[in-house]
């Protein structure tokens, strides 16, 4: 039962192998939001969010109603997690109340295998501190897929804040298994060298030139002004050296494409003519990030 | 130089009248120079005799067979967590020292950053009250400053006259230079050591465990081994500016030790302990955000653990010292980075040394009973303990170096059970242990 259940979880990416996540993938496939096909009917979902968040949150809500799922949001504001309810007792308490999947968004690295390893319904991981988020990596995954034939061969840069982002590890995590190249790219403060121990086949660059020559995939993650206030790099620094512009872009293959898991701060990570180039997926990453819920969803509750 | 008499300990019980004949055992006694096939005999409370198998005469009131079994001074730990006053859901006096004689320690060290703290004479007096149900002796040691906020020192007189047996704000580091240095200068005139939890706070703040590859794929902030290699570092210098006595606690980096290294050499009046875990156990250990991996300092990486083990083997190292620091089980079912830092330790020390320092890096066991008896007993001044010389206090270990067993938490004496070592496998077990001449705990197998 509980492996069972622990195995239709989704926790993170580092622990599926490359089947599992082409599996999830293809079943994505498969899912159309604009034609609700009522797989979960009579499910409850409930979306456990302890930190605020926009796309992810309304994309798995909007995941689950087309699967004729009804959902139940809870946030750490107004609910009892404020009065001092620890995890564990909000999720049986969710479990009591009929939950048949919780997906969680927590600020602690961690917290969906807590829960997971406790309780006796699948757990999605939306998001945990500095650890992963699983989601975001297959819709990315799905969004490359749409793009290139296969991961075979791709070179993918990765630039900004990977310290800090969860977005990046699990992101790592999903195309190392497919042998893809990886280059991480930003100063030491936010890209330590130690990012190329994640997985295999993971380089680190100073240089931004560097990391985006010849690259398939140019994926930009969002640095937080706070988190350069008092490092040896500013915002200008930042701007000045890792700035996504169109000029650096065209170091890059010809068909290559500028990802980002938003929200994006035009005029710092990136460009506003980049964020609108042709070459721009972010606006379509959102979209796929519905039907890669679905099959996330669809998965956990043994539908697929 | 004073040294601290036995009669600084809360006694369990005055030494009892009436004798004990350890008879057949291997006596393994470092600080006297003694190993062999010997017997001992207790009177009153102390050693009254070692010789030659069967050539004590006279009758004794009672015999302990300790045939095939390793015969040591009673262990003594530098460093445990009893959480009383304030704390007793996690663990009492009473408990505590129970699962400390169940892992062989007839001496415990209590740390003070209990609620309130322990910071006046007041307190370290009601620890030693026999009401507070002790079975092992308890040396209370006392916070080096008030409410161990790192502003003013404590009277450090006043607490080493009721018998406080060191002065540490363990778990909140003295990182000011100057309130350091005035700590050790102190430490020097009164011969009381300073104990030092060596972290750099300011470099540690939000971290969980050590910083390294596996830390940085779980998505956890790390604590660099350079926050308590620097402290160390600056610890020893003041050390030996001052003459005053620098204990380092719970010691887990190379660097570290490299610093005290340099200190020992130095002729620092420095010294140092080691847990087990940190012998044992490396961050790469701590999978699935297991709460009951995270201690502070952190598990380390490979290269310092095999450091950790070197030192053991020369002799940096003084002493094996559990950081024994019980945590109830909803406060350790959290978050990792919301969790209490630290494991319980008391009943697995032995058998965790004997399995990795012995069987798996040949450390004779003669280094270990040292580590557990005459170096801790050395590095406080503790006059009559840790070793087996006529006269001193009949405090003894009795244990089989090579029987092997399984640690289950659920029968643990510690009223919590934040261990990583459940249902682990160990050789070497405590067969009895005895303080001031009475036997207080038996293996019942």
């Amino acid at each position: 039962m509980t492996s069972n259940c622990e195995r239709r979880s989704l926790l993170g990416i580092e622990h599926l192998d490359g089947d599992e996540i082409l599996g999830i993938l293809k079943l994505a496939r498969r899912m159309n939001p604009a034609k609700p096909r009522p797989l979960l009917r009579g499910k409850r979902v409930v979306l456990l969010f302890y930190e605020p968040s926009t796309r992810t949150r309304s994309s798995f809500e909007v995941a689950a109603k087309s699967l004729g799922a009804a959902t139940v949001l809870v946030q750490s504001s107004g609910s009892s997690i404020e009065k001092g309810e620890s995890l564990l007792d909000t999720g049986y308490t969710l479990r009591a109340v009929g939950a048949d999947v919780i997906v969680i968004r927590h600020p602690n690295a961690g917290a969906p295998l807590l829960m997971a390893s406790r309780l006796d319904i699948p757990i999605v991981n939306a998001g945990d501190g500095m650890h992963e988020h699983p989601s975001q990596a297959l819709l990315d995954a799905y969004t490359i897929l749409r793009h290139k034939k296969s991961f075979q061969g791709l070179q993918v840069a990765i630039i900004g804040d990977i310290y800090h982002s969860r977005v990046a590890r699990s992101a790592c995590f999903l195309l190392s298994k497919f042998g893809v190249r990886i280059t991480l790219c930003g100063p030491p403060e936010l890209v330590p060298e130690i990012a190329s121990t994640l997985a295999p086949g993971i380089r680190v660059t100073r240089h931004l030139e560097e990391a985006v020559r010849g690259s398939d995939v140019v994926m930009l993650l969002r640095v937080q002004k706070e988190r350069l206030a008092g490092r040896d790099i500013g915002l200008e620094d930042y701007v000045a050296h890792y700035q996504m512009t169109s000029a650096r872009l065209r170091l890059a293959a010809r068909d290559a494409i500028v990802m980002h898991p938003g929200p994006i701060i035009r005029g710092l990570e990136l460009t506003g003519e980049v964020a609108d180039s042709p070459q721009s997926v972010i606006v379509e990453e959102v979209r796929n990030g519905v039907p890669a819920r679905m099959a996330i969803l669809v998965r956990a509750m043994g539908k697929a | 130089m004073t040294m601290r008499t036995s009669g600084s300990a809360a006694l369990p019980g005055r030494p009892t009248p009436g004798s004990l004949l350890i008879k057949g055992g291997h006596v393994s006694d470092p600080a006297s120079g003694v190993d062999g096939e010997l017997d001992v005999l207790l009177c009153d409370g102390r050693v009254a005799e070692v010789a030659p198998k069967n050539k004590i005469r006279g009758p004794a009131d009672e015999t302990f067979d300790a045939r095939g079994l390793i015969v040591a001074p009673g262990f003594i730990d530098l460093h445990v967590h009893l959480r009383e006053p304030g704390q007793s859901y996690k663990e009492t006096i009473a408990s505590g020292t129970r699962a400390a004689a169940a892992g062989g320690f007839t001496s415990v060290c209590s740390m003070p950053n209990t609620s309130p703290v322990v910071d006046s004479a007041e307190w370290v007096r009601w620890l030693k009250q026999p009401g507070r149900g002790a079975v092992v002796n308890l040396f209370p040691i006392a916070a080096a400053t008030r409410e161990s906020k790192g502003e003013a020192l404590t009277d450090f007189r006043a607490l080493e006259g009721v018998g406080a047996v060191a002065v540490t704000d363990d778990g909140r580091p003295i990182l000011d230079d100057e309130l350091m240095r005035e700590a050790l200068q102190l430490s020097s005139e009164l011969n009381l050591p300073v104990i030092q939890h060596a972290e750099n706070t300011r470099l540690t703040e939000h971290a969980s465990m050590h910083e390294g590859p596996t830390c940085f794929r779980l998505g956890l902030r790390g604590m660099a081994a350079v926050a308590e290699s620097a402290i160390v570092d600056r610890d020893v210098q003041l050390a030996r500016a001052t003459g005053g006595h620098l204990h380092v606690a719970h010691i887990s980096t190379a660097d570290a030790l490299n610093a005290l290294r340099r200190g020992k050499s130095s002729k620092a009046r420095v010294t140092c302990e080691v847990t087990p875990h940190h012998f044992t156990l490396i961050d790469e250990n701590m999978v699935d955000y297991n709460t009951n991996f995270k201690m502070n300092p952190p598990l380390r990486s490979a290269a310092d653990r095999e450091a950790i083990v070197v030192a053991l083997a020369d002799g940096t190292i003084d002493a094996i010292a559990t950081d024994h620091a019980p945590h109830a089980s909803h406060e350790k079912q959290v978050e990792f980075e919301r969790s209490p830092f630290g494991i319980t330790g008391l009943e697995t020390a032995l058998g965790l040394a004997i399995t990795e320092l012995h069987r798996a890096h040949k450390i004779p066991i003669r280094r270990i009973v040292e580590l557990f008896t005459s170096g801790p007993a050395r590095v406080l001044n503790l006059r009559n303990r840790g070793s087996l010389a006529v006269g001193d206090c009949g405090d003894v270990t009795i244990f089989d170096s090579k029987k092997r067993w399984t640690f289950e938490a659920e029968n643990s004496l510690s009223l919590s059970r934040n261990t990583p070592f459940d249902g682990w496998q160990l050789t070497g077990k405590v067969a009895a242990t005895i303080v001031n001449g009475r036997i207080v705990y038996r293996d019942r197998f």
